[in-house]
């Protein structure tokens, strides 16, 4: 009896807890943001962090945006597209959410742009994929994306390259999809308009373990190689290449001069000295915004990696501009989040890399960094911001009508041998 | 000897337990089972045919998901409803072929994912490649690529046996997705084809949430019940035959190679059938979507199922889909998958014939504890 009459009361103020809590949750007002970023497959290490990136990004305002609550709901992907919009409409049909954030790579990016268009009254903002044609082409009017893309990455390194190294005549390595299409795309565009010439294109599948066949291809006449591939398969390249006795210099990608590359043990080490590669951040950038960004992701993240990753980065900045543009609009989402849509537009976005606008494809101009591997006092190499270019946009400079006529960076476009 | 004879010594010679035919004396019959009275035309013999069959289970299930999207808000109808369905009727490919033919094929999923492409390169998507031809023709041309493929490698694959089938599946399947990857001609490389168009029908898009469920039904039903009426048909008996005894089933005078081609060739069918509803659900298709990961999640859906009906593909795809979609929500973000493998592996641990096989066995015991009771009590139950 006695044990029944506690379990009864146990069970009510269970119950009375329970409606206590929903209450004050109904008072302060809850608004939902979905995260969704990989954590598995491939890039399970990049999306963690990347979700480290956007916590930090509700942590620096204590989780509170206007008087309103922030309700984080997480989903993962497997970085194929499919998976992505399954995770994206459990997020948005089934927990609610107002606003979502992601995801991470290129084709998934596409393919929820695409979904965001059977949901005209959410607001979909990027995680860190970095596609050209999310927004270039077919846009959709409530997908967002305040980080910029693979082309405009490498924007300020083509001039870098032929005007301060010198380089008159190129060929390129790169890896055969569409996020390389881009980024050379965005060197070439640069480098053929100053007169520079780039004889021999080999694309290579992604993930390829043999380069001989390439290597012998490589014409003798050039003044360096543009390799644009991952880490991994740059330090793969870079053997077999110093096997077979070349001695060109190089020029890298966003994702080439990583960690792996930089600890490169091989007899060429020193020669990597100098090799410039340009992206949307750098880890030696002296910026006071960006050394507090640093600071901000050591002392919140122990388990997280020596300095935040560009996937950290990304969803920080992309997570920072949805919570501010909250904030500019008080919480107010009414009215189908027109005005949060508005106050979007017109953010002037304040990042660690400095201030984000939106384009009228809502698409971020933002700053490119041209960085050069230098040797640091201990004797291990890092990338040392060399240039920093402002304002870059999606369409490299160029008009509309001439950005058209050029089309999205492919095998063959653009082209100056 | 007839079918079900035929049927009945083969699943007792494999020492299985018998799928429960008989259901209690009282439970309600379905409602077809007033006009059997009648005279005895066709059609009332048609219509005994089906009340001797019809139990009161299939008349629940089957009102079930009709009714269920009236229920279901539209994310349940289309992401778990429609999607289980469509992934259900893959799988039913591989029991079909795993179950009663014997051959365990891991390529099933590319069969699905070659139509699914052909879709896409015949019908409307975002890239140049398609060729932009009516729906109806594309869906037709898919299903004859698909199947003409899916009976290829049924005849590639023929000659070995066990652990080899799914070794040269295996093979073929991760060969496919490499091609897809590496070919930009054809496939669109790594991208694959994004915004492929479902048909609009009558000014309906079929992939509205109500309508693309009841499609993708109408085909699981179509498969469900196309299996079982082969089952029943000579080449089904053969085939289960063969799955048994191959020898003596040569002995006999069946052409065993052309029996188990055939089954392939079912089987393909009933992928690509599954391949273009997964195409549609999507409304993409990229080397994603044939890679290995996808290989396997079929075997596990068959297998979490149970393979010794072919009710089973369908629940181990309801099972897959929901944990897939709410997995994520009862524990730590970052460790789900913990969740999904250790219910996968406590489901094959504990019982081997999958969730079909917890049902048999819970059906057994039940009726054996009644038995009991109607012994020592004479209580009807």
């Amino acid at each position: 009896m006695t044990s029944l009459t506690r379990q009864c009361l146990r069970m009510l103020a269970v119950a009375t807890m329970v409606v206590a809590v929903a209450a004050t949750a109904d008072a302060q007002q809850v608004v939902k943001i979905g995260l969704l970023a990989t954590l598995e497959g491939p890039f399970a290490a990049g999306g963690q962090d990347g979700m480290r990136g956007a916590e930090l990004a509700v942590k620096e305002r204590n989780g509170m945006v206007a008087g309103k609550k922030i309700e984080i709901i997480k989903a993962s992907s497997d970085a194929k597209p499919d998976v992505a919009v399954n995770a994206t409409r459990k997020l948005v049909e089934q927990d609610k959410v107002d606003i979502m954030v992601g995801p991470l790579s290129g084709s998934e990016g596409i393919a929820v742009k695409n979904y965001s268009k059977s949901q005209p009254s959410i607001t979909f903002i990027n995680g860190s994929s970095g596609a050209q044609a999310t927004t270039l082409q077919d846009p959709s009017p409530n997908f967002f994306r305040f980080n910029t893309e693979g082309a405009q990455w490498m924007v300020g390194l083509g001039e870098y390259a032929f005007k301060d190294k010198g380089y008159k005549k190129m060929a390129l390595i790169a890896e055969d999809y569409a996020f390389p299409y881009s980024q050379v795309q965005g060197f070439m565009t640069e480098y053929c308009k100053l007169g520079g010439h780039v004889t021999h294109k080999a694309w290579v599948p992604l993930g390829g373990k043999d380069y001989s066949s390439v290597i012998a291809k490589l014409p003798a006449d050039v003044d360096a190689l543009l390799v644009v591939l991952g880490g991994a398969d740059a330090v793969n390249f870079l053997t077999q290449y110093e096997q077979a006795g070349g001695n060109k210099p190089m020029v890298g990608g966003s994702i080439t001069v990583d960690q792996t590359v930089l600890n490169f043990k091989g007899k060429r080490r020193e020669s990597l000295l100098g090799t410039p590669s340009a992206g949307p951040m750098a880890d030696s950038y002296d910026g006071a915004e960006w050394k507090k960004f640093v600071a901000d992701y050591k002392a919140n993240f122990k388990d997280g990696f020596p300095s935040p990753s560009l996937f950290a980065y990304v969803y920080y900045i992309n997570m920072k501009a949805a919570l501010d543009g909250l904030d500019a609009v008080k919480g107010d989402l009414s009215g189908g989040q027109a005005k949060y849509r508005e106050a979007l537009k017109n953010l002037k976005l304040q990042t660690p890399t400095g201030v984000v606008t939106l384009d009228e494809n809502r698409q971020a101009i933002g700053t490119t960094f041209v960085t050069e591997v230098a040797k640091a006092a201990d004797g291990g190499f890092y990338n040392k911001v060399v240039k920093v270019v402002p304002n870059v946009n999606q369409r490299l400079g160029m008009s509309k009508a001439d950005f058209d006529k050029v089309g999205l960076g492919s095998r063959d476009v653009p082209n100056c041998p | 000897m007839s079918a079900s004879q035929w049927r009945k010594a083969m699943n007792a010679g494999a020492g299985r337990t018998a799928w429960p035919r008989t259901a209690p004396s009282t439970a309600p019959r379905a409602s077809v089972a007033a006009p059997v009275a009648a005279a005895a035309t066709d059609g009332a013999r048609w219509l005994r045919w089906v009340g001797a069959r019809v139990r009161a289970r299939h008349v629940l299930v089957l009102a079930a998901v009709l009714i269920y999207p009236l229920f279901a808000t539209p994310f349940f109808t289309f992401q778990v409803g429609a999607q289980s369905l469509a992934l259900g009727l893959i799988a039913l490919s591989l029991t079909f072929l795993a179950g009663y033919g014997g051959m365990v094929s891991l390529a099933q999923m590319t069969v699905a994912g070659i139509a699914g492409y052909m879709y896409a390169i015949f019908a409307t998507s975002g890239t140049d490649i398609s060729l932009k031809w009516p729906w109806w023709l594309a869906v037709l041309l898919a299903l004859i690529v698909a199947t003409v493929c899916g009976t290829l490698i049924g005849w590639f694959s023929v000659r070995t046996e066990g652990i080899y089938t799914i070794m040269i599946t295996l093979a073929i399947g991760v060969a496919f997705f490499y091609l897809v990857q590496q070919n930009y001609s054809l496939f669109n490389g790594f991208q694959g084809f994004q915004s492929v168009k479902a048909p609009t029908v009558l000014g309906v898009e079929v992939r509205d949430p109500v309508l693309f469920y009841y499609l993708a039904l109408f085909w699981a039903l179509a498969g469900y019940f196309g299996v079982q009426y082969v089952l029943r048909a000579p080449f089904g008996v053969a085939l289960q035959g063969i799955r048994d005894n191959p020898r003596r089933m040569a002995a006999l005078g069946f052409d065993v190679t052309a029996h188990r081609v055939a089954a392939y060739a079912v089987a393909g069918l009933i992928a690509a059938v599954g391949g273009i509803l997964m195409v549609w659900y999507n409304g993409l298709v990229s080397p994603g979507s044939v890679g290995t990961s996808w290989l396997i999640n079929i075997l596990v859906i068959a297998v979490l199922g149970g393979m010794r009906h072919p009710i089973g593909p369908f629940i181990g795809a309801v099972v897959f889909v929901l944990l897939q979609n709410f997995a994520v929500d009862l524990v730590d973000r970052e460790r789900f998958n913990l969740l999904i493998g250790g219910v996968f592996l406590i489901i094959v641990l504990f019982s081997p014939d999958g969730i079909l096989g917890w049902w048999a066995g819970g059906v057994a015991r039940l009726r054996a504890r009644s038995a009991q009771g109607r012994l020592g009590r004479r209580v009807e139950v």
